[in-house]
């Protein structure tokens, strides 16, 4: 029988290390809404949605109450829209009248995000594909709850360059619609290599057409709850640090693995999968830098980083693994800037770079997140950092991802706010040397020798 | 369908607690399995195992109305299903 001491503990990690389930994602398959006609497509659209997440809320709140644990976010992640819409749409325009009917079916739902608005070209564009990409700065200036996400790249397929040139000048010209608000839609639009078809979490979340028709994703969360526990034993050596690591993953994921097979009953929707991520935000406590400080670093970015990230991520996903029946998803820690204090506070002290990023992109499960830099900074700049965040995913066979702000008006120095989930973040330097040439020459990157595996 | 709850108190100690609580668990048929009770830094901390099978109203309800119990004695009640320990805790 459960004791005292164990219902305590449980109990603080709730209340004072900030342990939540960060999302309940339900995925829904838009496929057999096609039309040729739009206004009948985003009726479908609007019906399917609307009728099988008609309870997803509710039903959050209810297991949150029952069971005394906080379910953050209550979401919904579709099929591509680039794959539902071709036939009905002939204009970018047209494809914005879909994220309209999104926007509006999220909102009537309560959610607070839909994603999906993607398309997924790493080989290449059709033209819907390339519709879709170009409605999105409209599509993101013109919507609330919307996420866009798109597929340049994979390790089987390489890289479509083509692609990472065009999403350069479409995540400036979204920066250029949503000035007002400090670019805030390029906060909701990532360019993804190897994205899974079951990621729960925003912005990249999508219905992969790997999925059955609807289905129930879970984000746990809780960086707080491992440092804590990492408090516990300074200076114990990387045995001890790795155990407390993976039995605190275990801990947290098992809460995640509840939750998911509650709502999956109550909606009468299968259980997908678990995303094993330490995902933090930017309340004080619930910080993966604060865990790499913990391990041991000054601040995130000090020499030594890329390996206690490493051991991090790996460790979480080992204790996470038993503790649930199917995993998927990121799994894995997320280093966003402006979404984690200690993330900020380390940029701040100019202890951490974006080319530090980038090598612990290497080793974490997802990429350049939610980085603001300069305004001026050229497109075939920003795509050339798309191509290399592509590369360590391609090349490493991982998600590697894009989701960078360069904010109209601003430069190095200044601070952009965004509110909630999304944080704050200051200005950061990007390397000035240009690679225009490099992104200019048209075409894809072959995938590696090692994809070869048949 | 709810079967097994936990409730946790922690405040400071007072008259009462036990008898508030029990009281409240008695008019609504809700039996109790197991009680342990320890002082952890002066705060009294309190948690039962109780049988919520013959519980009349919905299960969110009564965890409403036992977190205003609590308020009304100056400590922290808190009810919830016995499995997020339980899927936590044990293997």
């Amino acid at each position: 029988m459960i004791n005292i001491t164990e219902v305590l503990e449980t109990n603080k990690m709730i209340e004072q290390e900030n342990l939540d389930v960060r999302t309940i994602t339900m995925g829904i398959n838009l496929l057999d809404c096609a039309d040729s006609n739009l206004e009948v497509l985003c009726q479908n659209i609007y019906n399917k949605i609307t009728g099988l997440a008609k309870n997803l809320v509710q039903t959050g709140e209810d297991i949150s109450k029952e069971f005394g644990i906080p379910i953050v976010n209550k979401r919904i992640s579709i099929t591509p829209i680039a794959l539902v819409g071709g036939t009905a749409c002939k204009t970018p325009d047209d494809y914005v009248q879909i994220a309209k009917t999104l926007d509006k079916a999220a909102g009537e739902l309560g959610v607070n995000f839909i994603g999906g608005y993607s398309a997924i070209v790493s080989k290449g564009m059709s033209r819907s594909d390339e519709l879709l990409i170009r409605s999105i700065p409209k599509a993101l200036a013109c919507t609330e709850r919307i996420c866009s996400s798109i597929n340049v790249g994979s390790t089987k397929t390489g890289i479509n360059m083509d692609a990472v040139k065009l999403m350069g000048e479409i995540i400036k010209e979204t920066a250029e619609m949503t000035k007002e608000r400090d670019s805030l839609g390029c906060a909701k639009l990532v360019v993804l290599c190897n994205a899974p078809d079951d990621n729960p979490f925003m912005a990249g979340a999508f219905h992969g057409v790997s999925e059955p028709d609807a289905v129930i994703n879970v984000g746990v969360s809780g960086p707080g709850v491992v440092k804590y526990a990492l408090e516990q034993i300074r200076g114990k050596s990387f045995e001890v640090l790795c155990e407390t690591i993976k039995r605190t993953a275990f801990k947290i994921t098992r809460v995640g693995q509840l939750v998911a097979q509650e709502a999956s009953r109550r909606l009468n929707v299968p259980f997908g999968i678990i995303d094993l991520s330490l995902a933090p935000t930017p309340a004080v406590g619930d910080s993966v830098a604060e865990i790499l400080q913990e391990i041991g670093l000054e601040y995130p970015g000090a020499p030594g980083t890329t390996a206690a990230l490493a051991l991090l991520n790996d460790q979480v996903k080992k204790g996470g693994v038993m503790a649930s029946s199917y995993v998927g998803g990121l799994s894995g820690a997320f280093i966003p800037v402006s979404e984690d204090q200690g993330m900020i506070d380390a940029v701040v002290a100019g202890a951490l770079t974006i080319e530090k990023l980038e090598a612990m992109t290497c080793v974490c499960s997802v990429g350049l997140d939610m980085i603001s830099i300069p305004g001026s900074t050229s497109a075939a700049t920003i795509s050339g950092m798309i191509a290399d965040e592509s590369a360590i995913g391609m090349v490493n066979q991982k998600t590697t991802a894009v989701r960078i702000i360069p904010v109209v008006g601003k430069e190095v120095g200044d601070t952009v706010e965004f509110g909630g989930l999304l944080g704050y973040a200051p200005v950061m330097p990007v390397n000035r040397f240009s690679c225009e040439a490099f992104v200019n020459r048209g075409g894809r990157i072959p995938a590696p020798i090692h994809s070869f595996k048949n | 369908m709810v079967n097994k709850a936990i409730i946790t108190v922690v405040g400071k100690d007072t008259v009462g607690i036990i008898a508030q609580v029990c009281t409240y668990l008695a008019e609504n048929k809700v039996n109790i399995l197991d009680i342990s009770q320890t002082i952890v830094q002066e705060y009294f901390t309190m948690m039962m195992i109780v049988d919520m099978t013959k519980l009349e109203k919905p299960f969110e309800q009564a965890v409403s109305e036992l977190t205003n119990i609590g308020s009304g004695i100056g400590v922290q009640i808190k009810c919830q299903r016995e499995e997020i320990f339980d899927k936590m805790h044990r293997i």
